[in-house]
């Protein structure tokens, strides 16, 4: 095979779509009669619900229905749990998930309330000040330890304490080691909230055909198939019934996985009752209340090391933040959990944890999904270990570094996927090397720090090192066929988000084929088009998605090459695949066009051999036998202003190993993506809630995303390692760019303002200049 | 984020305009370059049954020099003042500051009337406006009236203007010979209101010594803060280091921050000590050698 297409740093083939307005969103579903739901959300954190009085409501003028949780009848049920816990020993979970219309209990501020469908948006929102409600409000439950305690207020009544979940995992005998240990360190960290926010936010449109007896349902998730079959549960339909198209989406980043958000569960319906298309869009105000969010956590963790920088053993207890709901069960906490292990042999290890509920949004992943946490407790363990032991903070990981030799290396703990956390393959001190020596690491810090230090001025270096969980199952499939126009057409189940699957599927069918990667006509998330799937999440996309379409375009390269022999009357090995046509090699003139041979494949007349399959069509599965373990380091140079804490970054760098590239160009975008929204973790972004879990902060104004000045430049290097699990030895990518910015940030601005010398240590995520100001004075 | 329903008048004149204003009182609102005035609509956080689009109205908008003051019309928007020459040559603290102020996109559609009649503490312009001892014209349907700067900005949101009046101008004297001027803010990304900012002017004598100096804060209190003490501090004082670290600890006292969710009052107040000795050293130093 050729390999014109793959590796190669095309340009995106949906780019043009993008740019120039042709791509469809979900907004821009327009349909004849088509109503524009608003939703009335609670005002308050926490509550019971005496009254909802919609009466004067649905007469104003303009406003065809108005729905609460009564309306809904027997199809009220609180949504299911889409990742039941893993089989871990002693796990204790609670599964509490969310409702569609809120009934007896309002359990955070923004759970919808009622539904009012209007024939503009405008008359919908104008509505839902006529609705009365009378609530009994209760004490917020917010803070996670205050959660805990005998007297708090009990977010869901039958809960005592808010315990969601508790979990312990273990490997090796922590306490022994750390009974032998050298020295052992011991901190607590916190790391806050934030909120995706996609440039598009959430939205649906929901269509019934009655006489079809059929439901079309246009919506922003990342995860069609899933929905279309829990719909189809919902309404009593058959899945053949439901129709789910998630069309071009502007971002997405986890959140957008969730289901069932109580709009898309009352959208579908609203649509058949009435009999009328309804339309709703997610205003940027709702997205801070309607969405999933993630990463508080609390963290009481210690490390056991030897003298010379050796990690013996780690000791962790959380309490996970899972908010008012819990329907993605313990992906969130068991990632924190498994990620923390990192590139590192960490021989004994114990952690567990308490999820706990509080009256805020419901977590469920969101880009990093929890690894984030795990990652900033051992890297800022480590560089606690390496000021107390007089160690090099790069020398102090490399020493610990798992060995080429030792893959696949067991850490004998369960991964979110339910499989032993084992990680297939992996490289780790060349990424290091690498990264040291495109940030000038040496130079760094025996020259210049010293140089401009002496110049008053304070400059700074973080180096952090992560592995990235990749490329889970189960499955993802993917159907190729070869159309008569000669375009080939590839159609799969995951949705796509911005990700470049029109472009990095379309590169390995192109080589397969010999086709010109703009003739590959790639459908994504469509499940009247594709039937099977789980989704786009956890970096699989490319992983598990990409070997299906490996897998499919190998299947029509064979049924190709079979038939074109059979015409040509030559042996396979003759032919090639080249400028979409078949041709045998060396002879001119002996060539036929693909779609011409698609064409011979559907024959109209006369008699074909038995068992023989029309067309030049493939579908094939693809299931990887566990996750993918991607890698890599960020280093970074920093300068502050020591008066006003203002920070500014002076170099970025990214080695990063994700085993086979299909498309460098497309992976740099990733990974830049990744980092922007690491800073806007570690620096900007945080959701500030009061203490009766009012969100202060709920806007663009306030709620602080970087925006381009405030990201460098990142320069970014690659090794490969290929994963032994895949055909391809494709590693996820996802992920790789936003888990380590926190701990590079904690580490750097350390080192530049000198804050372990004043008694000063950054353990908690987000930081701010304001922040910064105040440690700095509590050291004082 | 819809807004309420409302009545939109386009008014073609300033009378009609004022017109339209008497008539709805605190019903009706301008619309000037609706960067405030709608997103707070769309949050429904403001209903005004009754808008009043003053970009129609051409004579409210542009520049002018006459007797040693320079005369903006309400209307005028940031991007023509940040561009213009003379603002440039006679009054360059406003050229300074402008950049800080949101983003291009919006500057092209605000107004340095709408600006000042919105009256956001954390804005720049009602600093600078308090810091050049700015004069405002008020003009309603019946009367016409001058007020400063320093009894224009009530509260946070809140202005001296009746329910009938229109902001039609602002008046900024220039400033004389050896006069220096310097704005300086901290905000969280560039364009974001500043969580604390300092407008500082200067006048030196021949013998360098300070004649004249002002320093008008934003972000620091419910309305534009002029730290009066901290300035008289600085006249007849020949201009040093000392002099600015005791004008800023004078400051740090006048200033009176109210926290947000980026910055603790504590934090606020640091800030201002920061920024007064940063502008005082940029003011004094273009004071010597021009802007
Ligand atoms: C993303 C973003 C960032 C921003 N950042 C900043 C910033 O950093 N600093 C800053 O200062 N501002 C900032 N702003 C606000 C911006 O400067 C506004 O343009 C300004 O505050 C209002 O001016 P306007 O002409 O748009 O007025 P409008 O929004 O049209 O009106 C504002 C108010 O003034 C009233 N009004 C308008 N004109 C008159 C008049 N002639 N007489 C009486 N009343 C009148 C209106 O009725 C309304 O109540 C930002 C805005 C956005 C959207």
């Amino acid at each position: 095979m050729s390999t014109r297409y793959f590796g190669a740093p095309i340009p995106r083939n949906e780019d043009r779509r993008l740019l120039s307005g042709q791509a469809l969103f979900v907004d821009d579903v327009e349909l004849p009669g088509l109503l524009h739901a608003a939703f009335l959300r609670s005002s308050i954190a926490h509550a019971r619900i005496r009254r909802i009085d919609v009466t004067t409501a649905r007469k104003r003028a303009g406003v065809v229905a108005i729905y609460t949780a009564a309306d809904l009848g027997d199809y009220w049920r609180p949504g299911p749990l889409l990742v039941p816990p893993p089989p871990i020993a002693g796990l204790m979970f609670n599964q509490r998930t969310q409702v569609p219309l809120a009934k007896d209990k309002i359990r955070h501020v923004g759970e919808p309330l009622a539904i009012v469908l209007a024939e503009n948006r405008y008359l919908a929102e104008d509505a839902l000040a006529d609705i009365e409600v009378e609530v009994e409000p209760l004490p917020a439950v917010v803070d996670l330890e205050n959660a805990l305690s005998e007297s708090a207020a009990r977010v869901h009544g039958d809960v005592a304490g808010n315990i969601a979940a508790r979990a312990h995992q273990r490997k090796g005998d922590y306490a022994a080691a750390a009974a032998k240990a050298d020295h052992v360190i011991r901190r607590r960290f916190r790391y806050d909230r934030g909120a995706s926010n996609p440039i598009e936010t959430r939205g649906i449109v929901a269509s019934w055909d009655a006489r079809a007896g059929h439901l079309t349902v246009w919506d922003t998730t990342q995860a069609p198939v899933f929905l279309r079959n829990g719909l189809a549960g919902m309404l009593g339909l058959s899945e053949r019934q439901v129709r789910v198209i998630a069309p071009f989406v502007g971002g997405a980043f986890g959140p957008k996985i969730m289901l069932f958000y109580p709009e898309e569960v009352v959208l579908p319906w609203v649509a058949i009752k009435l009999n009328r298309p309804v339309k709703w869009i997610e205003d940027r105000l709702e997205h801070f209340f309607a969405t999933t969010q993630e990463r508080g956590q609390i963290h009481d963790a210690e490390m056991a090391l030897t003298r010379d920088g050796k990690i013996l053993g780690v000791k962790d207890t959380f309490l996970h933040d899972t908010g008012a709901y819990d329907p993605y069960g313990l992906t969130v906490p068991i990632n924190s959990q498994c990620t923390l292990l990192g590139p590192y042999v960490v021989p004994n290890y114990e952690s567990s944890f308490t999820a706990v509920f509080t009256n805020k949004p419901a977590v469920t992943p969101y880009r990093g999904a929890g690894r984030q946490h795990g990652v900033f407790v051992i890297e800022r363990l480590l560089d606690i270990a390496a000021r107390e032991l007089g160690i090099d903070r790069a020398e102090i990981r490399r020493r610990n570094f798992i060995p080429p030799e030792a893959f696949p290396y067991n850490n004998e703990i369960i991964y979110q996927d339910f499989a032993p956390l084992e990680y297939d393959s992996g490289n780790y001190g060349p990424v290091l090397d690498k990264a040291l020596d495109m940030l000038g690491y040496e130079r760094f810090v025996t020259e210049e720090q010293r140089r401009l230090r002496a110049e008053g001025r304070h400059v700074g270096v973080g180096i952090v090192c992560y592995v990235e969980g990749t490329g889970i199952g189960p499955y993802e499939g993917a159907k190729i066929q070869v159309q008569a126009n000669g375009k080939v057409s590839l159609v799969t189940g995951i949705g796509t988000q911005g990700q470049g699957h029109y472009t990095s599927f379309a590169q390995i069918v192109a080589d397969r084929l010999g086709v010109d990667v703009r003739d590959v006509d790639v459908v994504t998330g469509d499940t009247d088009q594709f039937y099977w799937g789980a989704g786009t999440f956890a970096s699989r996309g490319a992983v598990v998605a990409g070997n299906a379409v490996n897998a499919a375009a190998t299947v029509v390269r064979e049924k190709i090459l079979r038939l074109a022999a059979e015409h040509f009357e030559c042996a396979e090995e003759d032919l090639v695949l080249a400028d979409g046509a078949v041709a045998i090699a060396g002879v001119p003139g002996k060539s036929i066009r693909l779609g011409e041979l698609a064409l011979k494949a559907n024959p109209m007349r006369g008699a074909v051999r038995p068992g023989t399959e029309p067309g030049l069509e493939a579908t094939q599965y693809f299931g990887p036998p566990r996750g993918a373990t991607a890698n890599g380091v960020h280093a970074m140079i920093v300068e502050l202003d020591p008066d006003t804490f203002v920070l500014t970054i002076n170099k970025y760098v990214v080695v990063h190993d994700c085993g086979t590239v299909i498309n460098p160009l497309i992976l740099a975008g990733q990974v830049h993506g990744g980092v922007a929204q690491g800073i806007g973790n570690a620096f900007y972004e945080q959701l500030v809630f009061d203490d009766q879990a009012q969100l202060l902060n709920a806007s663009l104004a306030d709620y602080l995303l970087p925006t381009a000045l405030d990201v460098p430049r990142v320069e970014l290097g690659h090794t490969v390692t290929p994963s032994p699990l895949n055909p391809l030895g494709i590693k996820g990518a996802g992920e790789a760019g936003a888990i380590p910015v926190g701990p590079l940030f904690a580490q750097a601005i350390e080192d530049a303002l000198g804050l372990p010398a004043q008694g000063v240590e950054l353990l908690e995520i987000p930081l701010s200049p304001n922040r910064l100001w105040e440690l700095v004075m509590k050291g004082r | 984020m819809k807004p309420a329903p409302f009545r939109y008048i386009v008014a073609h004149s300033i009378e009609e305009a004022l017109a339209a204003k008497a008539e709805h009182g605190e019903e009706g609102r301008f619309l000037a370059g609706g960067q405030s005035l709608v997103p707070a609509m769309n949050f429904r956080l403001v209903q005004p049954a009754v808008l009043i689009d003053l970009n129609p109205i051409s004579e409210l908008a542009g520049i002018e020099r006459a007797d040693g003051v320079l005369r903006i019309g309400a209307m005028t928007r940031y991007r023509a003042l940040e561009r213009d020459a003379i603002v440039w040559r006679d009054l360059p603290l406003i050229t300074h500051a402008l950049p800080e102020i949101a983003h291009p996109q919006i500057r092209n559609r605000g107004t340095i009337g709408g600006n000042l009649a919105n009256a956001d503490p954390a804005s720049e312009l009602p600093a600078i406006v308090r810091a050049l001892g700015g004069r405002l014209r008020a003009r309603s349907a019946i009367s016409e009236r001058t007020i400063k700067a320093a009894d224009f900005f009530v509260g946070a949101l809140t202005t001296a203007l009746a329910a009938d009046e229109m902001l039609s101008a602002i008046e900024l004297p220039v400033l004389p010979a050896r006069s220096g001027t310097a704005f300086l803010e901290m905000s969280r990304r560039r364009g974001d209101f500043a969580l604390a900012g300092v407008a500082a002017v200067v006048t030196l004598d021949a013998e360098e010594i300070c004649r004249n100096a002002r320093l008008a804060y934003c972000g620091l209190g419910d309305r534009p803060i002029h730290a009066t003490a901290a300035a008289q501090s600085l006249i007849g004082e020949r201009l040093s280091e000392a002099a600015f670290a005791e004008a800023a600890r004078l400051a740090q006292d006048a200033v009176d921050p109210q926290g947000s969710v980026h910055a603790s009052k504590g934090y606020q107040r640091h800030l201002a000590g920061v920024l007064t000795r940063r502008a005082l050293r940029t003011a004094t130093e273009r004071a010597r050698h021009g802007h």
